[in-house]
């Protein structure tokens, strides 16, 4: 039997690994890609509470996912146009090496 | 101006007279040296159209004074006879009153405009010649164009201001030719003392002026509608003046400073000899012909307000008979040519002074015009004869010029005797005009001695000039020899910077003698526009209130018994047995101290350096005195301001500029440490907001 706690656990899991590589990578790509990882982490927990929720029947977690799923959509689009006009400026896409808005 | 009113072209476009010879000037200040010829000939040029353009004035107003009655329709502020043509302009406002400016074309004005720009022609192009080797030519036409565009403006002028303006500017252009060879001590000196001596007339003259709008609230002369200040001359009569004198006396007193300062009258007469240090044609044009006659001029234009007051008259008379008769003894015991003249300059301004004293404002006006002309001539000729005899300026180092330098000879004897008033030449007549109106001011001892000086003054001029004529024209050569003996010395060293060759003196070139032969026609002829009684035209152009009085036998024979006299005794003494080099005056075994008395000039300026200069002196140390106390009273306030300052300053450094630089010390200091967090690296922000949002739940779920 699966319970809500473990679907929590693997968010948690999930969104710890995001945050690793988002934070320890160096390569843009990469860096987006762990960032998908911790918006899906968010999605399915946003679902496990949902399915697990007194009221089932009212779609809202389903409902974030969605417009979470979407966002990252756009949000995958415009952040592959970035690293694509940063790479075009740069001709790198090692992001410790843009450091141009330093204080 | 109404508009009905009908006036000759010229009348309305006066303005054009003067102008010209302006922007002929202001032109050719900005030439570079080398334009000679273009500077010359503008100035000729706008000085020959301005002559043009006067003709025309002169010929107008002569047709206009030959029918009095038909100019009715001309305009409406003409009185029965006196007439003038106006144009007035506003030159600016304030509040309710505005200053007026304006242009005056009357017979007074036709005359001399006619008169100062034919001569100013004449000498313009004689400059030509004469200055032809010196190498500001081009600032000397400038000067020149300066003073002619004053001089004309002065005499068109229709209001005091603008006649002060204009009679300041020819007091520049005075100053700035006088002083045309700078680097000459003598001639440096000479310019600053004619300006300084005539400002001292002009003080009074500009008090007057001052005066005159405080009690008229007009300086136009003329008016459209009789309200001119010269229009108002008959009610200030009536208003109480200082001294006793009425308001009208008083300020015409303070006018005529300005006429005796200008015009070489005793007491101001000292800068007018000194004033020869100019080169000879501004000698002529200037000194001789027109700027000094402006002072009689003035008086001339402001007759009414002198005519008010029988007192001012009166004084007015007595000064110019003994200005008259002083110079004439001066002049005739100078050796320099150009000194002789000038005095003789003095002596018949003094006559036209004397003239306008005595009433009659004509006869002076007259003897002004003729005076231009022979004067100018005699000025001319001189400076032929110098530049002929290789700048040589000492008539006892001439003689024997007329073999070489015909044309000038013939050409200075008709000035010669045209100034010493022998008949039928300019001279006669005008002195002539003058003497009667000075016999017929009135009886007694007091009213007949401007006429017995006149008449002394008459002998004394004639001599002065048979005696110059003879040692400079007739006998032989005694520049040669002379030259090689003597050291020029002092004021008569040489004129020009002409590289002086030694040798037989020679004729000046054409450029020259024209204007002198012009000038002698016009000295020859020009006094019958005179003749005494109903023929007498330039009397009823000029003064068509008066007629003129009757021919006067005993003044002519008197005068010209005298002129004769005076001539005869010139021969005597230096004509018939002429001069060896090195000779002495004759005058010195005869006269002895008499003639070393006028010899130094009456010891004038020794008495002005005893008494003016030396108050001017001892007033300068009061007044440096003065100066120091003020001086140290202003050091010590400097010091005391300083010292509070220093104060203010260490308070301000100490106390407010160091809380300030704390705090802004600390503003920087934090700056820096956020600045550092910003490190530009994208994942060490996301660091921050991980670790922090960690920290935070912690905190959430600890509590």
């Amino acid at each position: 039997m699966t319970t809500l706690a473990h679907f929590q656990i693997l968010a948690s899991l999930l969104f710890a690994i995001g945050l690793f590589g988002a934070v320890t990578r160096r390569n843009a790509i990469i860096v987006l890609l762990s960032i998908e990882i911790m918006f899906n982490a968010a999605n399915l927990s946003l679902v496990a509470f949902w399915r697990y929720s007194p009221h089932p029947e009212q779609l809202s977690g389903v409902m974030f996912a969605i417009f979470g799923i979407a966002i990252s959509a756009a949000e995958a689009a415009v952040g592959l146009a970035l690293v694509i006009v940063i790479y075009r400026y740069y001709k790198s896409i090692q992001v410790d090496e843009m450091r141009t808005l330093k204080g | 101006m109404e508009p009905t009113t009908h006036i000759p072209w010229i009348a309305s476009r006066l303005w054009l007279i003067p102008l010209l010879p302006f922007l002929a000037g202001g032109v050719s200040a900005l030439l570079p040296r080398r334009y000679r010829k273009l500077s010359a000939g503008l100035a000729i040029g706008a000085i020959g159209i301005s002559t043009l353009l006067s003709f025309c004035a002169l010929a107008e107003s002569i047709l206009r004074g030959l029918q009095p009655h038909a100019g009715q329709q001309w305009s409406a502020m003409q009185t029965h006879e006196v007439w003038h043509w106006l144009t007035e302009f506003t030159w600016f406002s304030y509040g309710t009153t505005s200053l007026k400016m304006g242009f005056v074309l009357d017979p007074l004005t036709a005359a001399m405009v006619i008169m100062v720009s034919f001569v100013s022609m004449l000498i313009f192009i004689y400059s030509l010649g004469y200055m032809d080797r010196d190498k500001n030519f081009t600032r000397f036409f400038t000067f020149l164009s300066l003073f002619a565009g004053a001089m004309l403006g002065l005499v068109v002028a229709n209001n005091l201001l603008l006649f002060f303006a204009c009679w300041e500017l020819v007091g520049l252009a005075s100053y700035l030719l006088i002083g045309f060879w700078y680097h000459r001590p003598s001639a440096a000196a000479a310019a600053k003392k004619a300006f300084l001596v005539t400002k001292l007339g002009d003080i009074g003259f500009f008090a007057g002026l001052l005066w005159l709008y405080h009690a008229t609230g007009t300086l136009q002369f003329y008016t459209p509608d009789h309200t001119g200040a010269l229009e108002q001359a008959t009610a200030l009569a009536g208003l109480p003046g200082i001294m006793g004198l009425s308001l009208a006396g008083t300020i015409a007193l303070l006018i005529f400073c300005g006429a005796v300062g200008k015009s070489g009258q005793w007491p101001l007469h000292v800068w007018l000899p000194d004033a020869m240090e100019g080169p000879t044609p501004v000698s002529a044009l200037i000194h001789a012909a027109t700027m000094v006659a402006a002072g009689v001029f003035l008086v001339a234009r402001t007759y009414p307000l002198f005519q008010a007051s029988p007192q001012v008259l009166t004084l007015v008379a007595w000064i110019g008979a003994f200005t008259a008769v002083m110079a004439a003894t001066i002049a005739v015991a100078q050796n320099d040519i150009k000194r002789i003249l000038a005095y003789s300059t003095v002596s018949q301004l003094g006559y036209m002074v004397m003239g306008l004293g005595v009433g009659g404002m004509a006869a002076a006006m007259f003897h002004l015009l003729m005076h231009g002309f022979f004067k100018a001539l005699l000025f001319l000729g001189a400076g032929s004869v110098i530049h002929g005899c290789h700048n040589e300026q000492d008539v006892f180092k001439m003689g024997g010029v007329k073999k070489h330098m015909p044309l000038t000879f013939w050409t200075y004897i008709v000035g010669t005797l045209a100034l010493a008033g022998i008949f039928p030449l300019a001279g006669f007549w005008s002195k002539d005009e003058v003497l009667t109106a000075a016999f017929n001011w009135g009886s007694g001892w007091f009213h007949k001695g401007p006429f017995v000086l006149g008449c002394i003054g008459v002998f004394l001029t004639a001599f002065y000039m048979w005696r110059q004529v003879c040692l400079v024209f007739l006998g032989e050569y005694r520049g040669d020899k002379a030259k090689a003996g003597h050291k020029h010395v002092g004021h008569e060293e040489a004129e020009t910077q002409h590289e002086t060759v030694p040798g037989a003196p020679h004729e000046s070139p054409t450029v020259m003698t024209v204007p002198l032969i012009v000038l002698a026609i016009f000295s020859a002829f020009m006094g019958f526009s005179g003749l005494p009684e109903h023929a007498n035209l330039i009397h009823h152009f000029l003064n068509p209130e008066h007629a003129p009085h009757n021919v006067n036998w005993f003044v002519i024979a008197t005068a010209s018994a005298l002129a004769f006299a005076g001539l005869g005794l010139g021969h005597l003494l230096y004509g018939l047995k002429p001069l060896a080099a090195d000779e002495p005056d004759p005058l010195k075994a005869k006269l002895g101290k008499l003639r070393e008395f006028c010899r130094d000039k009456w010891y004038w300026d020794e008495i002005y350096e005893a008494t003016v200069v030396r108050f001017a002196n001892i007033a300068s140390v009061v007044v440096d005195f003065g100066d120091r106390l003020l001086d140290g009273a202003t050091v010590g306030l400097g010091l005391l301001a300083r010292g509070l300052s220093l104060i203010n300053d260490k308070f301000d450094e100490r106390a407010i500029n160091r809380c300030f630089d704390g705090g802004c010390g600390s503003v920087r200091l934090m700056g820096r440490c956020f600045a550092a967090l910003q490190d530009g690296r994208v994942q060490s922000y996301l660091r921050l907001v991980a670790v922090a949002a960690a920290l935070l739940a912690f905190w959430f779920f600890l509590k």
